[in-house]
C-alpha cells in the first residue's frame, strides 16, 4: 500500500512537470525528472505513460543525437528531453480546432520532407519555391515564418533551413517519407 | 617563379576557395567539386609560395577542400541511412499530391506535444498580494525627490552601525571565516556548500555567502560542482594559493533566495 501512495505522488508530479510549460520550450530533461522525481523516475514515466495511453496520449522521448539502438542506458536518458503527445493520429478535422489551416499542414509537410531529403539542411529559396507550387505566394513567406516560430524549422544566416526541435519531437520523419513514397506507389498503380 | 605564373596561381586558388565557400554555404553537392584535381592544382603551386599571404591562401584553400571532402563524407553516410530519398524524385512526388493528400498524409506521421498554460490559485493569490502592496505611480515617483538633510559629522561607532565600517578589518574577518571552514570540513575533504553557508536567519545566510565568494576568490577555497545532481561543494586549501594566471578564471552564479533558504532549512529540520 505504502508503495502504491509513492508512485501515485511520483506520477501525480510528473503529470505537473510534463504538461506544464516551466522554460521557454516545453518538456523537461531526464536529469530534472531524476531531480524531481528521484533516480527510479523512468519507471514513473512507465506507469505514466500506462495511464495516458487510455486518453491518446503518451510520454515521448527525444533523445539528444541519434536515438539509441536497444534500451537507452541512464545516462542517455538524463539527457533526453522528455514531452507529453498524442499517441494516435489526427483526422484532417480535428486540425481545425487547433487553429491548423489544411494549407498551413501541407506547407509543413512538404516543407520537412523536402529538408530530410536534402539530408537535413536545405535553402530557404528552394523550400518557398517548391510551396509556391500549391500556395499563393503571399501566404508562403507568413507560413514558413510561422513553422520557424513554432520550433519546426530554423534558419541560419545564410538562409539555409533545418529541422529544429519541435520536428524532432513530434513527428516521425521516416514514417513520413515512407508514407509519401508509398501513396505515390498507389498513385503510380492507378494511373 | 614568374610574377605572372604566381598571380594566375593565386588566382587559381582563390577560384577554388570561392567555389568550396559556394557549396558549403548553399548546400550545393559536394561532389561537384573533384577533390584530385584541386589536390594537384594546390600541389602545382605550393612550392613557389615564400611570402606569409600566400601561405595563408594555400592553407585556406586546403582548409576549403577538407569541409568539401567532409561534406562528400556526410552525402555517403546519409545516403545509407534508412531516410535516404532522392530529392529530385520526392519533389515530383511532392507536387503529384494535392494539398489534401499531402495533409492527410502528415496528420498520420504528426503528433503534437500537448501543454497547458494555466494559471494557478497560488500564483493567482501571490500576484494579488503583490498588487495590494504596490504603491500608485504617483506615489513612488514622489519619493524618488531629493530629500534635504543637514550636514553633520558622524562617528566610527555609527559608521560600523550602519554596516559602512567593519569592525574587524575584511581580510582578517576572512581569515576567520577560513579556518571556521576548515574546521567544519574536519576529518572530510569537503562540506555541501548550502550546510556550510546556511545559517539561523536568512540575512546571516546571505552574509556567509558574501564571504564564502571571496573565500573562493582569494584563493582560501574552491568550490566543487556536480550537475547532474545538482551539487556544490566547498573545499577549504590547507594554504592560501594564487589563482591568476594559473587557471583561466571562471565566475560561478550560486542563487541564494529565500525560498532555496527555505528549503535548505526545511530539510536539514526534517
Amino acid at each position: 500500500m505504502k508503495r502504491k501512495a509513492y508512485y501515485t505522488r511520483k506520477i501525480k508530479r510528473a503529470t505537473h512537470l510534463l504538461f506544464y510549460r516551466r522554460h521557454r520550450k516545453p518538456g523537461v530533461k531526464g536529469w530534472e525528472l531524476k531531480r524531481k522525481l528521484g533516480s527510479d523516475y523512468p519507471k514513473v514515466l512507465k506507469i505514466l505513460d500506462g495511464h495516458l495511453e487510455k486518453l491518446d496520449l503518451q510520454v515521448k522521448t527525444v533523445f539528444e543525437g541519434e536515438k539509441p539502438t536497444g534500451e537507452p542506458t541512464l545516462e542517455q536518458l538524463d539527457k533526453a528531453r522528455f514531452y507529453i503527445t498524442l499517441k494516435g493520429g489526427l483526422v484532417p478535422k480535428e486540425t481545425k480546432m487547433m487553429g491548423w489551416r489544411i494549407d498551413d499542414i501541407a506547407g509543413l509537410a512538404t516543407a520537412i520532407s523536402y529538408i530530410i531529403a536534402k539530408k537535413g539542411k536545405a535553402p530557404r529559396e528552394e523550400v518557398e519555391e517548391l510551396l509556391r507550387n500549391k500556395l499563393p505566394g503571399w501566404r508562403v513567406d507568413i507560413n514558413m515564418n510561422n513553422y520557424i516560430r513554432s520550433g519546426y524549422l530554423a534558419e541560419d544566416e545564410n538562409k539555409q533551413l533545418y529541422l529544429d526541435w519541435r520536428t524532432r519531437a513530434e513527428i516521425d520523419q521516416k514514417a513520413l517519407i515512407d508514407l509519401l513514397l508509398s501513396k505515390e506507389k498507389v498513385l503510380d498503380g492507378s494511373s | 617563379m614568374s610574377s605572372k605564373r604566381k598571380k594566375r596561381g593565386s588566382e587559381h586558388l582563390q577560384r577554388v576557395i570561392d567555389m568550396c565557400k559556394s557549396i558549403e554555404e548553399r548546400s550545393l553537392d559536394p561532389f561537384n567539386v573533384d577533390v584530385d584535381d584541386v589536390i594537384a592544382v594546390i600541389q602545382k603551386y605550393f612550392p613557389e609560395w615564400e611570402l606569409p599571404e600566400e601561405l595563408c591562401l594555400d592553407a585556406e584553400a586546403i582548409h576549403h577542400l577538407a569541409s568539401i571532402i567532409k561534406l562528400q563524407g556526410d552525402w555517403v553516410k546519409h545516403r545509407s541511412t534508412s531516410l535516404y530519398t532522392d530529392p529530385f524524385l520526392l519533389e515530383e512526388k511532392i507536387r503529384r499530391l494535392s494539398k489534401e493528400e499531402l495533409a492527410t498524409l502528415f496528420l498520420e506521421t504528426w503528433r503534437p506535444i500537448i501543454e497547458l498554460e494555466q494559471i494557478s490559485l497560488h500564483s493567482l493569490a501571490e500576484a494579488t498580494k503583490y498588487w495590494q502592496s504596490l504603491l500608485p505611480l504617483s506615489e513612488r515617483w514622489l519619493k524618488t525627490g531629493s530629500l534635504e538633510t543637514e550636514i553633520g559629522a558622524t562617528s566610527r561607532e555609527e559608521l560600523i552601525k550602519l554596516r559602512i565600517l567593519a569592525e574587524k578589518p575584511f581580510l582578517e574577518e576572512l581569515e576567520v571565516f577560513w579556518e571556521e571552514l576548515k574546521h567544519r570540513v574536519g576529518g572530510k575533504e569537503k562540506s555541501l556548500y548550502w550546510n556550510f553557508i546556511g545559517a539561523d536567519t536568512y540575512p546571516e545566510t546571505v552574509k556567509r555567502a558574501y564571504m564564502t565568494s571571496f573565500l573562493v576568490t582569494y584563493g582560501y577555497a574552491t568550490l566543487e560542482l556536480h550537475p547532474l545532481e545538482e551539487e556544490i561543494f566547498i573545499k577549504p586549501f590547507e594554504k592560501q594559493r594564487s589563482m591568476l594566471g594559473k587557471k583561466r578564471m571562471v565566475s560561478i552564479p550560486v542563487s541564494i533566495s529565500f525560498e532555496e533558504w527555505t528549503n535548505w532549512k526545511g530539510g536539514k529540520q526534517n
